[in-house]
């Protein structure tokens, strides 16, 4: 009766062994079912999803246009204070004044990517990037100015 | 010497060794201090704090909007879930009706969440136990899913996609049809941790008759989600106290009786397979419609309190809100399930051997930023 016991708990303990060896013989001998991807060696081939959230990014058109209006909704919008809004009075065609920004600064270091700052915005002006290599050796280069030097604000976005 | 200066005073043949703040077992930085005669664990103190950046205070200066996000760093493998509680809170007071399609997507990323975080602890499980291959097939279903997660919601882990009143843009075009690809490819590899791991002669000899939970342990000690259920403590919030429509829906709440670690693994192992259940019978079933109540920019909750429980993947979790009728919360406090569950540790290394402690960590499954948040 031990015997038997003995003889059968060896037998199920094999066989549990053999079972699991079974799954990863199979993958061994398969390698096409590996669905690993190769970072950084496919960079040139790597597509992130559209709406990945890398940075805060914004969109300039050809004639070096945004539609960033200055009205500091994403500053306020944001939990961690990573925009700054500085803005100018800036001189219209027709004799007025205008609010128009300066520099539209974004501290990356400091940003969470919680998209609460693109929801907020109510022209459009910004939006979330890909890119999300973003390692630096010094720090300071993580502050950036989204708005290109000499943009303008694009016609008629109030 | 304790933290305070003074002499440990210990008794002859007993000596004291400390596990962590940095060991690759304790998924984190918590330190216990294991009082040791030979193998044998004579007391297990847990010291915690390593990690505590004072959520609930930062909250307490965020708007009612903002401070959702931080929720995600709290128990961070179910993020989407914490970020729902807080949602749920903050609807409960301004008396909003969701809209029926975010109710649904809700339930379906929250489920895909659970199915994921499983999914980890599964591979995380293996890991402890000496088994390195179940950690790489685990985590190749759970890149599926956040490839999901990633798509619909932009972030991996951290999605931060509720906002009070519904989610926060509708649900990508390609979602169903990379869901349903994915539950195929989950329900196959199941077979695949069964035969892998669950059947294996070694890890049933470390997981079987070890670490013991009552259920009148469990109960008194608050032990909720998974680890409850696995005494035989019926606390699913999802049965109890249903929220977004899961009192529609068809699925067990997962009972063992057995206490033990295999239990806890078996009662995890078979909620993956309820939470595929939960999918299936949404995926197909989207509403049409709005997927965000209006609410107004500035919110604000009326003067009072505010309680909402959900069951996150490792059991209760509790946003309890006070308002004083401003724009951010006057006081927040979070009931986490893992600091709940931690407490389950000293009771069920003592008397166990020093192997045992790491089976008895890795089933319940234990989230450390979630303990100190």
């Amino acid at each position: 009766m031990f015997l038997k016991d003995y003889v059968g708990t060896v037998y199920k303990s094999v066989r549990s062994l053999l079972t699991g060896m079974k799954v990863t013989g199979y993958y061994f001998t398969h390698p096409k079912e590996i669905q690993t991807q190769e970072y950084p060696d496919n960079r040139a081939t790597l597509q992130m999803f559209d709406r990945f959230k890398g940075e805060v990014i914004m969109p300039h058109d050809d004639s070096n246009e945004h539609r960033c209006t200055g009205c500091q909704a994403c500053e306020i919008a944001c939990p961690n204070g990573t925009i700054k809004i500085i803005t100018k009075q800036e001189l219209q065609p027709d004799g007025k004044k205008k609010k128009a920004i300066d520099a539209f600064v974004y501290h990356l270091e400091l940003c969470t990517l919680c998209n609460m700052c693109v929801s907020a915005c109510p022209s459009d002006a910004i939006k979330m990037g890909q890119s999300f290599e973003h390692s630096v050796y010094d720090k300071r280069q993580l502050k950036k100015i989204l708005n290109k030097p000499g943009s303008k604000v694009m016609e008629g976005v109030e | 010497m304790n933290l305070l200066g003074e002499p440990e005073v210990t008794e002859e043949g007993e000596f004291i060794i400390n596990i962590g703040p940095q060991h690759p077992s304790t998924h984190g930085v918590l330190h216990l201090k294991v009082w040791l005669d030979g193998e044998t664990i004579k007391k297990v103190e847990p010291h915690i704090g390593y990690i505590h950046r004072s959520i609930e205070k930062m909250s307490e200066s965020l708007s009612y909007r903002n401070f959702i996000y931080v929720t995600s760093r709290m128990d961070y493998i179910s993020a989407h879930i914490n970020n729902q509680a807080c949602a749920l809170t903050v609807e409960k007071g301004l008396q909003v009706e969701v809209p029926a399609r975010a109710r649904v997507v809700r339930v379906l990323l929250a489920e895909l969440t659970r199915l994921a975080s499983h999914q980890l602890w599964w591979g995380c499980t293996g890991l402890d136990l000496g088994a390195v291959t179940p950690f790489f097939y685990a985590f190749r279903e759970r890149e599926a899913i956040l490839d999901i997660m990633e798509e619909t919601c932009g972030a991996r882990l951290t999605q931060n996609f509720m906002v009070p009143g519904g989610i926060m843009y509708d649900i990508h075009p390609n979602f169903q049809n990379r869901v349903k690809t994915v539950l195929i490819q989950v329900k196959e590899k199941l077979k695949e941790y069964d035969e892998l791991v669950t059947d294996n002669v070694i890890f049933q000899g470390r997981v079987k008759g070890v670490g013991v939970l009552t259920a009148e342990d469990a109960i008194s000690l608050g032990i909720t989600g998974p680890s409850a259920r696995a005494s035989g403590v019926s606390c699913d919030v999802r049965k109890w106290f249903p929220y977004e429509g899961y009192e529609n829906l068809q699925f067990d709440e997962v009972l063992d009786t057995g206490g033990d670690c295999l239990a806890r693994y078996m009662v995890r192992m078979r909620e993956m397979k309820q939470s595929i259940h939960i999918i299936e019978q949404l995926i197909d079933n989207i509403p049409e419609g709005d997927f965000q109540a209006k609410t107004k920019m500035v919110i604000k909750l009326p003067k009072g309190e505010f309680y909402q429980r959900v069951e996150t993947a490792r059991g209760e979790l509790g946003v309890y809100i006070v308002s004083d009728g401003g724009s951010s919360p006057y006081r927040i406090k979070y009931r986490t399930p893992n600091f709940s569950n931690l407490w389950a540790l000293p009771v069920l290394a003592k008397n166990a051997k020093i192997g045992d402690l790491i089976s008895i960590m890795a089933t319940l499954d234990l989230i450390i930023p979630d303990i100190d948040r």
